[in-house]
Formats: C-alpha cells, sequence, structure tokens
C-alpha cells in the first residue's frame, strides 16, 4: 500500500481503526516516561521549582502553532486538489489546535504571574498567540454556521490561509519587539541555551504531547469521516421519503 | 517532591492541562458513540450507500 492509497476515506477509516490503540499506547508510554524526567529535573537556578511549568507550556505552544501550520498544508489540498480528506484533515485539527493553545495561554498566565508580577501583559508574543487562538475559534465557528461541507472547507481554507500569516509573527515577535516574553531558547540558529538537564525533559514531553496530536487528530478525523456518510444517509433516506 | 513557594500556580498549571486534555479525549470518545449509534441505527432501517449495497450483492 502506497501513502496515496490512505488518502481514500474508507482506506484511511481501516488504517486508523489498526494504528489508533497502538498510538494512544505510546502516547501513555511516552508521558509516564516524560513525567518521570520532569519530577527529577532539578529546579532552575533563577526560577526555581516553576520552570516545571515549562515542560508543558512549551510542547503546547509548538503543538498550538503546529496545528495551524498542519491546517495550512490541509486547506492547500482543498483549494488546489479539492480533496475531501484535506478538509476533513482541516477540520479536525482546529479543535485540537485550539485547545493546546489554550494551555499555552493557561499555564503561561500562571508561569507569568510568580515570574514577571503579572498573569497577563500585551506583549507581541502574547498577544499574537492570543490571536492564533481567536483564530480557532473563528475558524471553528465558520465551519459550523456553514451546513454544506463542501462550501465550509473553501471558507475555511481560505480563512486559514489568511491567518498563517501570524505564525511567522507569533515566531519572531520576541526578536522583532521589546516583549517581556522571553527570546527562543530551544529552536534558534545557535543551537538550545537551555541546560541539558531541563532540555531532555522537554523533548521528552515534546515528543509525549505531539503523540497526543497525532492520536487525537486521527480519532477526530475519522469521527469526521463517519459525520460526512451519517450525512450523506441522511440526505439518502430524506430523498426516500420524499419520494424521489 | 518540593515545589517551593509557588506550588499552587505550578499544580494549578498542570490540573488545568489535565482537564483540558481529558476534555478534548472525552469529546472525541463521545462524539464517536453518538456518529456509531446513529449510523447503526440508519443501517438498521435499510439506508445504506451505493457502494455498501454493491459490496453486499457482490457474488
Amino acid at each position: 500500500m502506497t501513502l496515496i492509497d490512505f488518502a481514500n476515506p474508507s482506506r484511511f477509516l481501516s488504517f486508523t481503526d489498526r494504528v489508533l490503540a497502538w498510538l494512544a499506547a505510546a502516547t501513555l508510554l511516552a508521558f509516564a516516561f516524560g513525567f518521570s524526567q520532569v519530577i527529577a529535573a532539578p529546579d532552575d537556578y533563577q526560577q526555581g521549582a516553576t520552570v516545571k511549568i515549562m515542560f508543558i507550556h512549551v510542547p503546547a505552544a509548538w503543538l498550538g502553532i503546529f496545528a495551524w501550520g498542519l491546517m495550512s498544508v490541509a486547506a492547500l489540498g482543498t483549494l488546489v486538489w479539492r480533496h475531501p480528506l484535506a478538509d476533513v484533515a482541516a477540520k479536525a485539527a482546529a479543535p485540537i489546535g485550539a485547545a493546546f493553545t489554550l494551555i499555552c495561554l493557561i499555564t503561561g498566565s500562571l508561569w507569568g504571574r510568580p515570574m514577571w508580577g503579572t498573569y497577563w501583559v500585551w506583549d507581541a508574543r502574547l498577544t499574537s498567540v492570543l490571536v492564533l487562538f481567536l483564530m480557532y475559534l473563528g475558524v471553528i465557528a465558520l465551519w459550523r454556521t456553514i451546513d454544506d461541507p463542501t462550501r465550509a472547507a473553501r471558507a475555511a481554507a481560505v480563512l486559514t490561509l489568511v491567518g498563517a500569516i501570524n505564525l511567522p509573527i507569533i515566531k519572531f515577535s520576541v526578536d522583532w519587539w521589546n516583549t517581556l516574553h522571553q527570546p527562543a531558547s530551544v529552536l534558534r540558529l545557535g543551537g538550545p541555551t537551555i541546560h541539558p538537564a531541563l532540555l531532555v525533559p522537554l523533548i521528552l514531553m515534546a515528543v509525549a504531547f505531539m503523540l497526543l496530536f497525532l492520536t487525537l487528530h486521527l480519532a477526530a478525523m475519522r469521527n469526521e469521516i463517519m459525520r460526512r456518510r451519517l450525512r450523506t444517509l441522511q440526505m439518502l433516506q430524506a430523498r426516500a421519503a420524499a419520494g424521489h | 517532591m518540593n515545589l517551593g513557594p509557588h506550588a499552587a500556580f505550578i499544580v494549578t498549571a498542570y490540573a488545568a492541562a489535565t482537564v483540558i486534555v481529558a476534555g478534548m479525549i472525552a469529546w472525541v470518545t463521545l462524539d464517536r458513540r453518538q456518529l456509531t449509534r446513529e449510523l447503526d441505527d440508519l443501517e438498521a432501517r435499510g439506508v445504506t450507500r451505493r457502494s455498501q449495497r454493491a459490496g453486499e450483492d457482490a457474488p
């Protein structure tokens, strides 16, 4: 079976049925190992134990951005190739991306209060991430507003591609403007500036979060394919009832 | 494990993340359960897709 075969919704369903349980198990194992390393990680010399918030805040932030990037690629699949599985992938990713962005905002606030003395400040990084969260809500609302999934997919795809402009703004906001938020310390040209004792648990938690994202995304995509089948059957039933 | 003077912030952050992740898992699970029930209900009433009927009619 080649990669292109998975573009068929029925084959994709049988593929997800086969891999989801394994993916969920791998996610659980990755979190168990990740948390054991988080507990064992030393305190930061300046921040003390509050650095432990980083192990959930940073992976959630990465996934919030990654999910919108994935939706942008899917949006191209919708607009250029008009592939229904691209619509499904984009629609399923939106609530998950929104949830990870919300985790990022809440944990960032709770980290900011003891470190900065405030839960919130309107600096470029925090504001651009809040904009990302609001854009997620906008895309979800758009999907729910238009009944026809094909029309909804095209409208959502355009909004997604416009919203993708925010991704480099989020990434480089700490370089372009003077922000309270610290500059990049992991994904940077000169390499990570975090001590390996904190970097290793962070990477392990990021792997666990990514596996969680993949599990939830595949499960949500499977649900969306089922929802479309249900819609088709309901339309067939309505047509039969109307005597056509 | 000693979480220091800001333990409440750390615990609340992990609790909030857990609640949101649990919410996502519940959403996906309950959604699938409801969709499966509705699809089974329609198929039990004889409403099937053309591709399904073709598969059933095949020798």
